[in-house]
């Protein structure tokens, strides 16, 4: 054997994971992995809590999007307790996952991302990085800046708390909107997004059509997908049923609470976090890059991929525009970028929708709960794919049984195959360098994981 | 001249890293004065050289090292020792650094009963996956998980403690502005009672605590937070009495508090030692309200669980 390459942190993604390269004598890829390194144990150290304290609790699974863990997790208390969150709960829960989402994608794409494009995937480490951006364009970064921390002040002057969120609670939220502050989320709103078509026409001009080549090639697999649509099967990121779509395009819908039907996760021995597959297809897990078997992708671009169309006008703009250049189902990995964008005008879009809801504004915000046994599915499209929590309780109302399937583990076999493929094109003959392995974790990067 | 700064996260949501980035427009004025040489959330720096091909594990050299999220495996222990041999002042960030964390909750349980779980849920395939640890628990190229889930300060000296789930930006800016001016670092070290303004009318008739499944009594939807009742005087349980202040930041006013909602501890104990448990009871006890109304009191503790604070259960030895 030869020689072995350890990128070790994968960086600027979210979570800690690393890539392992066995190079053969002759320097070609003989096998390339993705280990995730940690394991904390939620599924196990919730049990017995009350579970109206679960939504405080598992949103801290992720600090970079808590409002998912927190609502999806609400979802489920409601499901144990058998209680329907008041319209006017219900739609500010939905009101701060939106806003969440369209901060969190400016956050990725600027601060994350786009040091590989706007910077270059061959540049200096030390200065391919938002700080990097921040000399080279300070206007842009500046301006990226307010309009992130716009998106972020507004979750929190509202909900008080926004990472590792207190708001949403068992029955719907916990204090209403007022009118004056719906005025001003409105106008914020607006403003987002203006800069959120902003981004679209950016990176349409400045970044994709540099990086064509690239985005047709690097870590392109053929996969299937998976994503929330509603009854009119438009994208839809708070509420609705799944949607698995082969590489063929034909899929399976069905209700959150049946995961277990279409669903599993396979026990991989380098990887703490488990990889998720479709068992419905009935032909097992492979990552094998020539005949990948159960391997579908959650996020971005599984969304758009799935859905066959998008509730509001300027994403189902983009969205057509997209399909006409890329196709449906689209493939290429780095896709994933462009579909964020266009699931930020979307984010936007939607949030003013609510906003403009005359309930949103009602102070009933909260049902009555009373504890007591059941199960409760809660699912809700998180940033980095579809995130399901499964709770069970018993009479006093104190969790007996856990299990969450959290959204960028639907990716970990799709990610694994990706880097494979990326590092069998571009390592050859023992030739790579700096430049290389960071495009190998471009692959990754794609996924935000 | 500018001051270097490292920055690592381990066993972590990277919350406290959001909470950074949450500074916004004055992140762009810290980084006037400070280069930052290894973030991992942010920037490209690798442990074993930019090639991947070194041997050792490497960070480099910094004046201030900012440590955020507990200590679980063995690749933890080495980045934290790292960082303590390659950073002048190291601070713990965040309550899992602090003390543990929500992640400590598992100090509640061994090892075996997390991984059994965990790799037997209702959506896991458990057949064909049985390896050489006969369980089928991962084991290859990952690091090994530690017997507990340790604060910063069970590993490596800790030079700054910045408690909270996540720390208020405010205190990050703070505490980064003092560290590179040299000047003094001053935290809030009162508790989050101390800090809040809600109407408390002390000892009263109150026997027992109620869940946090209905509203607080409170007026109109933007009174302000004076002209509410004390929770836990309403008879909700409120973490405020034995937990450190200064969520609010600048703001002052606790942040769960305004928002309607009890204090569940985030900022650990008001002293770095105490036991937010056993204090919240007595503290309970000797209002001479009922603690046998708690439906449980292990997550009394669910941020501050390490430190041999929360430990598995007793287990008596199977009968042969």
């Amino acid at each position: 054997m030869g020689k072995m390459i350890n990128i070790q942190p994968i960086t600027r993604i979210e979570g800690h994971a690393s890539i392992g390269i066995q190079l053969d004598d002759d320097g070609n890829v003989a096998d390339a992995r993705v280990n995730v390194m940690s394991l904390r144990g939620f599924e196990k150290f919730v049990e017995g809590k009350p579970a109206e304290e679960l939504p405080r609790i598992v949103n801290r699974i992720c600090g970079i999007c808590p409002w998912m863990h927190h609502l999806a997790s609400n979802k489920a208390v409601d499901g144990c307790f058998g209680v329907v969150p008041t319209p006017a709960g219900h739609k500010l829960r939905e009101l701060m996952q939106t806003i969440s989402h369209a901060e969190d994608k400016l956050l990725h794409f600027f601060f994350l991302a786009a040091a590989d494009f706007v910077i270059g995937p061959d540049s200096d480490y030390a200065v391919r990085n938002v700080i990097g951006i921040v000399k080279a364009n300070p206007e842009l970064a500046s301006k990226v800046v307010k309009m992130r921390q716009m998106a972020k002040m507004i979750l929190d002057k509202f909900s008080k708390k926004t990472i590792h969120p207190v708001a949403g609670v068992p029955g719907g939220f916990a204090k209403p909107l007022l009118e004056e502050e719906r005025v001003d989320i409105l106008d914020k709103m607006r403003q987002i997004l203006d800069f959120a078509m902003f981004t679209m026409d950016f990176a349409k001009k400045e970044v994709f059509p540099k990086y064509l080549e690239t985005i047709q090639s690097l870590g392109v697999i053929k996969t299937g997908f998976i994503g929330t649509v509603d009854d009119e099967g438009a994208l839809n990121l708070y509420d609705g049923k799944l949607r698995l779509m082969k590489p063929d395009m034909t899929y399976e819908e069905f209700a959150p609470a049946n995961y277990t039907d279409y669903l599993a996760e396979k026990i991989i021995d380098h990887s703490y976090g488990k990889f998720p597959y479709a068992k419905s297809w009935n032909e097992g897990f492979s990552m094998d890059l020539e005949n990948p078997k159960g391997i579908y992708r959650a996020n971005t671009l599984a969304r758009i991929n799935v859905a066959d169309k998008m509730a509001t006008p300027k994403a189902q703009a983009e969205l057509e525009e997209f399909r006409s250049l890329f196709g449906r189902p689209a493939q290429a990995t780095l896709l994933y970028h462009y579909a964020r964008l266009i699931e930020e005008v979307y984010a936007c879009e939607r949030a003013i929708e609510i906003l403009e809801d005359p309930v949103i504004t009602d102070p009933d915000v909260r049902a009555k709960v009373e504890p007591k046994a059941g199960r409760g599915v809660g699912c809700v499209e998180a940033p980095r794919g579809t995130l399901i929590h499964d709770y069970s309780t018993d009479e006093n109302g104190l969790i007996t049984r856990a299990n969450l399937i959290v959204g960028t583990t639907h990716n970990l076999g799709p990610i694994n195959m990706s880097v494979n493929q990326a590092a069998r094109s571009l390592i050859k003959n023992g030739t790579y360098d700096e430049g290389t392995l960071n495009k190998i974790e471009m692959a990754v990067r794609a996924y935000d994981p | 001249m500018k001051v270097n700064v490292a920055s690592e996260w381990l066993n972590s949501c990277s919350g406290c890293e959001i909470s950074i980035i949450d500074m916004g427009e004055r992140l762009l004025d810290v980084l006037q004065v400070a280069d930052i040489v290894h973030l991992p959330a942010l920037m490209d720096s690798k442990y074993f050289g930019q090639m991947g091909d070194k041997s050792h594990l490497s960070i480099p050299k910094a004046d201030v090292g900012i440590i955020s999220g507990s200590i679980r495996n063995q690749e933890h222990v080495e980045v934290a020792e790292e960082m303590r041999k390659k950073c002048n002042i190291i601070i713990a960030l965040g309550t899992c650094a602090t003390h543990g964390g929500i992640p400590s909750l598992s100090n509640s349980y061994d090892n075996e009963e997390t991984l059994d779980r965990y790799y037997s849920t209702e959506s896991t395939d458990v057949e064909n996956n049985k390896n050489d640890t006969g369980k089928g628990y991962p084991a290859k190229d990952i690091p090994k998980l530690l017997d507990a889930c340790y604060a910063l300060d069970e590993k490596i000296k800790v030079d700054i403690y910045l408690p909270g789930c996540p720390p208020h930006p405010d205190h990050i800016f703070h505490a980064l502005t003092a560290l590179v001016s040299g000047k003094e670092l001053k935290l809030p070290e009162k508790s989050v009672c101390d800090t809040c303004p809600t109407i408390r009318k002390g000892k009263g008739d109150l026997k027992k605590l109620r869940r946090f499944l209905e509203a607080p009594l409170y007026g109109a939807a933007g009174e302000s937070l004076d002209k509410m009742r004390c929770l836990l005087e309403q008879g909700f349980l409120c973490m405020g009495p034995v937990t450190r202040g200064g969520c609010g930041g600048d703001a002052k006013d606790p942040r769960c508090i305004s928002a309607r909602v009890p204090c569940r501890g985030c900022y650990g104990p008001v002293r770095h030692e105490g036991n937010q448990r056993l204090d919240m009871l007595n503290a309970l006890v000797s209002n001479g309200i009922d603690i046998n109304s708690l439906p449980e009191s292990t997550s009394l503790l669910r941020f501050s669980g390490g430190h041999g604070m929360l430990r598995p259960k007793f287990k008596k030895k199977k009968e042969i």
